[in-house]
């Protein structure tokens, strides 16, 4: 794009910004919206689609149980996040439970996270933290069965899936206060 | 005030000089802490005082033509952020980057020593490879090229970024005596120009329904938070360019989300899909961290503004007050709320308290620079900042803020800094 185009774009974008400011409030449409974005197919939508709200919305097919968790957790996991996810050098995933009020709070899945779905939804995008995204589905259901299992939130041979996960009821569920939309306190 | 670094050693000049606070001592603390070198040699070379009747050396040869990207000063090698790896070599690229803003004036960071939290290093993304997707309760779901991006209608704005882990090394059971920065330094200030966010959204046709977004980024956590649709209709920015250049990658490159006021986490750096919903997402982030524990042990989440904040950067920990005489103590303060409009300074521990200068333009949710002349008699004292905005919040002092969380609480730490100031002029990080 030439320099001068390039500034008559930007003066117009001053004068749209500054008419649109006024009306932000909600979705409008306008004939002089740039609208440079290619509309998504709905196969590009769920290929990006990762995260996984509580609802469990959006959980893929497979299955996995505790016990088979423990095999991909002793392969995958262990090094960083210790012996029954007792933690160091990582994050213990595992105990903590009555500490939260305490200097030394252990904040784990056990004892503070409130939704298994959450569980699945990072270990599937971000773990094991030198390979994200390299464990399979299957593999991911049995990994958050082990460690729910570690907290003794599910039975060892429970198999997490689609269904099972979003059902499970963390011990901390109730332990969250929102403070949004913001509030004196 | 870079060259008062270099000149203002005791042994070089007895300091009268209002600005010669940084002594070798705080440049030797703030390097040792860093990791990098203090430029010790180029100081000793300096410790002889010149002739001012002669000639320095650089009058008598041509100086080296200008580079393709200018750097900083060789002799200002020891401005350098406070790196801390929390994991160590297990997780290098997870962790904190302090900007040394006990080195720093003004209110603009420079690019480069703007903070870093990242959770799994800093991806390299060639734009042209790299899409930014908008999706769910929208009546057309958008993939957006970089190209595109940086055709559109865009807006400048000055504001601060501060991850709401800032200033908990602040809360070590006993005071930790490294820099400020080194504490206090998850703060940052730019001018980030972008696309409000409200205008893509508007283009992708939001659902009535639609309350809440979901923002990931590209990085190797994917990192993702839950973001509120008021806000992303106020005043969130779809950044392109920070401090005039494109964003660095260590801050988002090609394309970062900004929530002006916000806890930092939320920006999402290196974005690559906004997903409309109704509900939050219950993201790890924004569940197992960036919570807030009460004294009971619940805790509370969604606490996204910034509270009111300042801290006295120079004089500050570490640091020696060269002599009796006229000083000047400087700091920076800001608001996630909205505009400073009082900073207080005390040097009695808070039983007394004076209203320093505000400097430069009072930009909303940006870092404002305050200054007070303070004659120093030689007795001990305790400095202190306290910082209003224009909603009326007061900065909290140390044990207010205490007492609102459980002793584990590590995030939101705005409560004042107290640096005490010894007989000999050494300044330390002290509870008050």
């Amino acid at each position: 794009m030439s320099t001068s185009k390039r500034i008559g774009v930007t003066i117009a974008a001053a004068v749209f910004v500054g008419a649109c400011a006024t009306q932000m409030s909600g979705p409008q449409t306008t004939a002089r919206q740039p609208n440079l974005g290619r509309v998504a197919t709905a196969e590009e939508v769920a290929g990006w689609d990762i995260s996984i709200p509580p609802s469990g919305a959006g959980l893929p097919a497979g299955s996995g149980t505790a016990k088979q968790g423990a095999t991909v957790y002793a392969a995958k996991c262990l090094a960083c996040h210790g012996e029954k996810g007792a933690g160091k050098p990582a994050d213990a995933l595992a105990g903590g439970i009555g500490s939260l009020a305490t200097a030394r709070p252990v904040r784990t899945v056990g004892s503070y996270w409130p939704y298994a779905t959450t569980l699945f939804d990072y270990v599937r995008r971000a773990m094991p933290i030198a390979k994200p995204l390299s464990l399979t589905n299957d593999e991911v259901y049995a990994v958050s069965a082990y460690i729910l299992y570690l907290n003794g939130i599910v039975a060892e041979d429970a198999p997490m899936t689609a269904t099972t996960l979003p059902l499970v009821k963390m011990p901390n569920r109730d332990g969250f206060i929102s403070d949004w939309p913001a509030s004196k306190r | 005030m870079k060259n008062h670094n270099a000149d203002a050693s005791p042994t070089t000049r007895p300091s009268r000089s209002r600005r010669a606070f940084l002594t070798r001592g705080a440049a030797v603390a703030g390097a040792a802490v860093s990791g990098a070198l203090a430029a010790g040699a180029a100081r000793e070379a300096q410790a002889v005082e010149p002739n001012p009747l002669g000639i320095a050396p650089w009058q008598t040869v041509p100086g080296t033509p200008a580079g393709g990207y200018g750097q900083p000063s060789q002799f200002e090698k020891s401005v350098s952020r406070h790196v801390v790896k929390p994991y160590g070599d297990l997780a290098p690229g997870t962790g904190p980057t302090f900007t040394p803003i006990e080195a720093l004036e003004g209110t603009v960071t420079p690019s480069g020593l703007h903070f870093v939290r990242n959770h799994n290093g800093v991806p390299e993304i060639n734009p042209a490879q790299h899409r930014l997707m908008i999706h769910g309760l929208v009546k057309r779901p958008l993939i957006f090229t970089m190209e595109a991006l940086l055709r559109y209608p865009t807006i400048s704005r000055p504001h601060f970024l501060e991850c709401s882990g800032n200033s908990n090394r602040a809360l070590a059971p006993q005071p930790l005596q490294i820099p400020v920065g080194a504490m206090h330094g998850l703060i940052s200030c730019s001018e980030w120009t972008g696309i409000p966010l409200s205008l893509l959204l508007q283009e992708a046709g939001i659902d009535p329904a639609a309350t809440w977004l979901l923002a990931e980024g590209a990085d190797a956590v994917g990192m993702s938070r839950s973001i509120p649709m008021e806000k992303a209709l106020d005043d969130a920015m779809i950044a392109l360019y920070q401090n005039g250049e494109r964003l660095r990658p260590e801050q988002g490159y090609p394309v970062r989300l900004f929530l002006p006021g916000w806890e930092g986490n939320m920006s999402v750096k290196w974005l690559r899909r906004l997903k409309v919903t109704d509900s939050p997402t219950y993201t790890k982030d924004e569940t197992s961290k960036y919570t807030d524990l009460l004294p009971d042990g619940k805790a509370l989440q969604f606490t996204y503004e910034m509270g009111v904040k300042s801290v006295i950067t120079r004089p500050s920990s570490g640091m020696t007050v060269q002599g009796r005489g006229l000083h000047e103590i400087s700091g920076v303060a800001w608001s996630g709320a909205g505009r400073i409009v009082k900073v207080e300074v005390s040097t009695d521990g808070g039983a007394s308290w004076k209203a320093a200068s505000l400097h430069g333009e009072q930009f909303p949710k940006s870092l404002v620079r305050f200054r007070l002349p303070w004659e120093w008699d030689g007795a001990p004292g305790i400095l202190q900042s306290r910082a209003t905005d224009e909603k009326g919040q007061v900065q909290p002092a140390r044990k207010a803020w205490l007492a609102q969380y459980s002793p584990g609480n590590i995030y939101h730490n705005n409560s004042i800094v107290n640096w005490s100031v010894g007989t000999d002029g050494s300044v330390k990080n002290v509870y008050v």
